[in-house]
């Protein structure tokens, strides 16, 4: 019965997933929050059946009572998150609360199934992240003058990513991270919102010639920290934000199309220089010749997903496991093997409407500085995605960046909640920001 | 754009509303509206590029899925098939009539077994699932390791703690067909397919020497160790051997080309041989066809006449006509082919031209290739694509999907195809293939006699061509290896499987 059970499954959590995923677009549509309250409670419904239906097909796979404990707790924490972070702030974006609560729900739910030790790990970092970051809107709105400290980003960033060059172990052949007590940490991660913020501070305060070399400089130095740790994935995202932010700063098409055609050549100088930038790109284009080497990961990957088809070998039906990183680097093809094509799809479509929520404050927001910060950490956040599940999906050469809220990760995982709660104060801002406007024009 | 310019204008309505509208600052909200519009506008373009890469991004994802997938996942390397065989007994293989071809008996203590009830006659063709998967088993084994058992089925199957059984793969083979084809070949080693040129049904493919594939985890071995006689080589569609005078029919295509379809004026006084800057061609066994046409030269198949022929081609315009036929090219086609080689170049010496253009020299072709080019000419110059698998069915009969004819490729025109029909007519009227004249069908066909040795008494016999002429419905590829001439050891076998084709059709 178990077997019949998750063979039905799959079709119901696609369907919830797909509602979800359309009322998530839905909410761009006109104006009157007011009027979107069921939006986002149909939202908060599929969520929890999609979650539900998930574990009860786990419950019945394990036989095992403790998973039906931690599910307990998943759920306690999803809904806790949501009531509070609504009480507590009430201008907070409905929608990018719900789009944040699904994607971590979807990543318990299959690092659950993958391995329930880093899962258990995995739920104590989102359940302190989360408690910490509430904080984050409360903050933002409190310290207004964090424009003024841009050396002080770039010192930071440049510290913490030279200290990993020197002193970081070695994971998967790039030097990425170092373990204090037992946790390992990515601080390329973290440095990601530092960097947003440097440069965002960098332009909010003059936009001149001089300025943006000065910036470019210091951005630079950032790349090449982290093209010499061989992490060529943030290193790239790192160039992609930068550009994007220069570009919608200034509204400078020039470099817009600098930035595209230097970062073409740096990936042509890349692929010449670097043995492993060779590997990965081979492997790219003909995985099957290097089946057995360089090409089993994107092989394995691209199985997972042909093999699962548009609903998926249900819940424990396939082999996800056999994919090297799954957790972490290839969490989307195990997410399609087991749970389907469309789910994943929709999964992406989510991330999605998360980046547009993001660019839609960033748009309404009147402060340079937070405009700035908005597009640089809606950039970030979608660009990652796009090169994690591009790679998985064989559209562009593999990177190793993790899926955020989804994926395995400590680092990755907090740092992408406190990029949304960065988001959800720039919201609360804006509240206010408006109230405020008004104002001053009537006193005109 | 026109809808990115919406979006913005939706966005700037929404600013208004933010704010209340004082009509005498009306003006003046208006100018920092286009303001506004002009500060978002790089905003938008960011967030459409990057919207545009994640469609992309999915887009690329379901093309996968719907086109690619199929073929990806039937890999040994993917893990997941494994599991899919824990879980539904492998389906069985059944020729186009339902006779089974391989099936999986599970004996009483629960251990399964793959029967293949023909033993050696479809060994190649439908291949085996023990040792690595081949033929049928591999094109067929995502789809005998699912199963599409209603759902009913599923839930007893489980209770009973049964496996699911898993789909059939329903074949284009024929069983008559292969038997005749198989015991024509006799005890040469060779090949021949059997196929439909309106459809690309391929209806038989044999492949000889063979081995049974019931004992294959038996004898396997043996039959990797055994070097020389390559059993486990399907021949049929990976065998590459010299084409010998069949490969007249793309010199005569490359002549008709350049002569802009008239080959009336040809002419040529043959006495057995033909010798120029030295080199000598010889006609088969010395024999002088006297004053011949064109059509003559090709129904007799005269070397002498060919080599002069080959020798007044423009080289680019051959090498481009084999290049149109899928020489030099891997065939796009869910098995397993080899490539076929035609590497003349342009700047040839008269002797390889002459060796090339009766078939000779370095070219080599497979059986399967030969076919295709064979049913393109049957077929109006259209190739269709060759295809083993005619539907897949759940065990219990409900067909899954069912696959349709495909063109392939179209590589000569309906003229040239109608050319190429009239000069292998010509064989069979007045040429080497005359055992097939007078029959109760009108045949067309080309022979060959391919030396693939320095010494002269050896060659294979190939044999291809269509029936009925008028309105072919089958076409045959044979070749016999160090068997003789094709006229005398490959036609008899084409007659045989024709007689049996037409036979079955109630036309005999």
């Amino acid at each position: 019965m178990a077997l019949v059970i998750s063979d039905m499954s799959k079709y119901v959590i696609a369907v919830f997933m797909a509602i979800f995923t359309f009322e998530s677009f839905i909410a761009f549509r006109g104006r009157d929050e007011e009027k979107k309250e069921g939006i986002y409670t149909r939202q908060v419904i599929c969520m929890f059946l999609v979650h539900f239906v998930s574990f009860a097909a786990i419950c019945l796979e394990t036989s095992d009572l403790s998973y039906i404990i931690f599910y307990g707790f998943q759920q306690i924490l999803l809904f806790a998150t949501i009531a509070i972070y609504r009480v507590m702030y009430k201008d907070v974006s409905k929608l990018l609360l719900n789009n944040m609560c699904m994607l971590l729900s979807i990543g318990f739910v299959i690092l659950t199934r993958l391995d329930y030790d880093k899962a258990l790990k995995q739920f104590r970092i989102v359940a302190i992240s989360l408690v910490i970051c509430i904080a984050i809107p409360y903050l933002l709105k409190k310290f207004r003058f964090l424009d003024r400290f841009a050396w002080v980003y770039a010192i930071i960033g440049v510290l913490a990513l030279g200290i990993v060059l020197f002193l970081g172990s070695l994971t998967h052949g790039s030097k990425i991270s170092y373990t204090i007590a037992g946790y390992t940490f990515q601080p390329s991660e973290f440095v990601k919102i530092v960097f947003v913020f440097f440069v965002a501070a960098m332009l909010a305060h003059s936009k001149s010639f001089g300025q943006i070399v000065i910036t470019s400089c210091v951005a630079a130095a950032h790349v090449i920290i982290l093209v010499a740790s061989k992490d060529l994935g943030s290193a790239l995202i790192f160039f992609v934000v930068y550009v994007a932010m220069v570009f919608t700063a200034t509204h400078n098409y020039f470099y817009l199309i600098l930035g595209t055609l230097g970062g073409c050549a740096a990936c042509v100088i890349a692929y010449k220089l670097f043995t492993h930038v060779q590997v990965r790109v081979q492997a790219w284009r003909d995985p099957w010749s290097y089946i057995d080497g360089k090409g089993y990961q994107i092989t394995q990957s691209l199985f997972a997903i042909g093999t699962g088809g548009w609903f998926g070998m249900g819940l424990y039906q396939g082999d996800p496991t056999s994919i090297p990183y799954v957790e972490a680097d290839f969490i989307f093809s195990a997410i399609a093997e087991e749970m389907g094509v469309i789910f994943s799809i929709c999964l992406v479509l989510v991330c999605l409407s998360s980046f547009i929520a993001f660019m839609y404050i960033a748009m309404r927001l009147k402060n340079e500085f937070y405009r700035n910060v908005a597009v640089g950490l809606a950039v970030t956040y979608i660009f990652q995605i796009f090169l994690t599940i591009g790679g998985g999906t064989k559209f562009i050469p593999l990177t190793g960046v993790t899926l955020p809220l989804v994926s395995y990760g400590g680092s990755s995982v907090l740092t992408t909640i406190i990029m949304f709660c960065i988001i959800q104060g720039l919201y609360c801002i804006k509240a206010q920001e408006g109230g405020r406007h008004v104002k001053v024009k009537e006193d005109d | 754009m026109s809808k990115s310019k919406k979006m913005i204008d939706e966005f700037e309505d929404d600013e208004l509303y933010d704010e209340e509208p004082l009509p005498a600052k009306k003006k003046k909200k208006n100018g920092s509206h286009k303001k506004d519009k002009h500060k978002n506008r790089e905003i938008w373009i960011v967030t459409y590029i990057f919207m545009f890469l994640m469609l992309a991004v999915i887009g690329h994802e379901i093309k996968f899925v719907y086109s690619d997938s199929e073929m990806v996942i039937n890999n040994s390397y993917n893990p997941r098939q494994e599991i899919l065989a824990q879980k539904n007994v492998r389906g069985s293989i059944l020729a186009d009539d339902g006779s089974v071809l391989a099936q999986t008996v599970r004996a009483s203590d629960g251990t399964e077994k793959r029967v293949y009830p023909y033993s050696n006659l479809f060994a190649h063709v439908v291949g085996f699932s023990t040792k690595g998967k081949t033929g049928i088993e591999y094109l067929g084994n995502m789809n005998m390791l699912t199963s599409n058992a209603s759902l009913t089925e599923k839930i007893q199957k489980e209770i009973s703690a049964e496996k699911t059984i898993g789909d059939n793969v329903v074949t284009t083979l024929n069983v008559d067909l292969q038997k005749v084809a198989y015991e024509a070949l006799g005890v040469y080693d060779g090949a021949i397919i059997v196929s439909e040129p309106s459809t690309g049904k391929i209806l038989a493919m044999v492949s000889k020497p063979d081995f049974d594939p019931n004992s294959i985890v038996d004898t396997w071995d043996s039959l990797v160790n055994d070097s020389s006689s390559s059993v486990l080589v399907n021949r049929a569609t990976q065998g590459l051997y010299p084409p010998g005078s069949t490969f007249k029919m793309i010199t005569a295509l490359a002549y008709y080309r350049q002569n802009g379809g008239d080959v009336s004026n040809y002419h040529f006084n043959c006495n057995g041989s033909f010798t120029y800057n030295g080199d000598r061609i010889n006609c088969y066994h010395g024999s002088s066809h006297g004053s011949v046409d064109f059509a003559t030269s090709f129904a007799k198949s005269c070397n002498s006449s060919f080599a002069n022929i080959g020798l007044s081609l423009d080289l680019a315009g051959l090498e481009e006509t084999c290049e149109d036929l899928m020489f030099n090219e891997d065939l796009d086609l869910k098995f397993t082919t080899a490539q076929s080689k035609y590497v003349l170049g342009t700047s040839a010496n008269s002797y390889d031209i002459m060796q090339t253009s009766i078939g000779q020299g370095k070219t080599q072709i497979t059986p399967l290739l030969l076919n295709m080019i064979t049913c393109a000419i049957a077929n109006k110059g259209t190739v269709e694509t060759p295809y083993l698998i005619d539907r897949i069915e759940s065990y219990n009969g409900n067909v899954v999907k069912s696959f349709s004819p495909q063109e392939y490729k179209t590589i000569m025109t309906e003229d040239e195809a109608e050319f190429l029909k009239e000069m292998m007519t010509g064989v069979v009227e007045r040429g080497t293939a005359s055992k097939l004249k007078g029959l109760s069908y009108t045949a067309a066909g080309k022979t060959g006699s391919a030396e693939y040795s320095a010494d002269k008494s050896d060659s294979h016999a190939w044999f291809t061509g269509f029936a009925p002429v008028d309105d072919p419905q089958v076409c045959v590829t044979i070749i016999v290896e160090g068997a003789g001439s094709g006229g005398e050891y490959a036609v008899p076998m084409a007659k045989r499987i024709f007689d049996t084709y037409f036979q079955s059709k109630g036309l005999n």
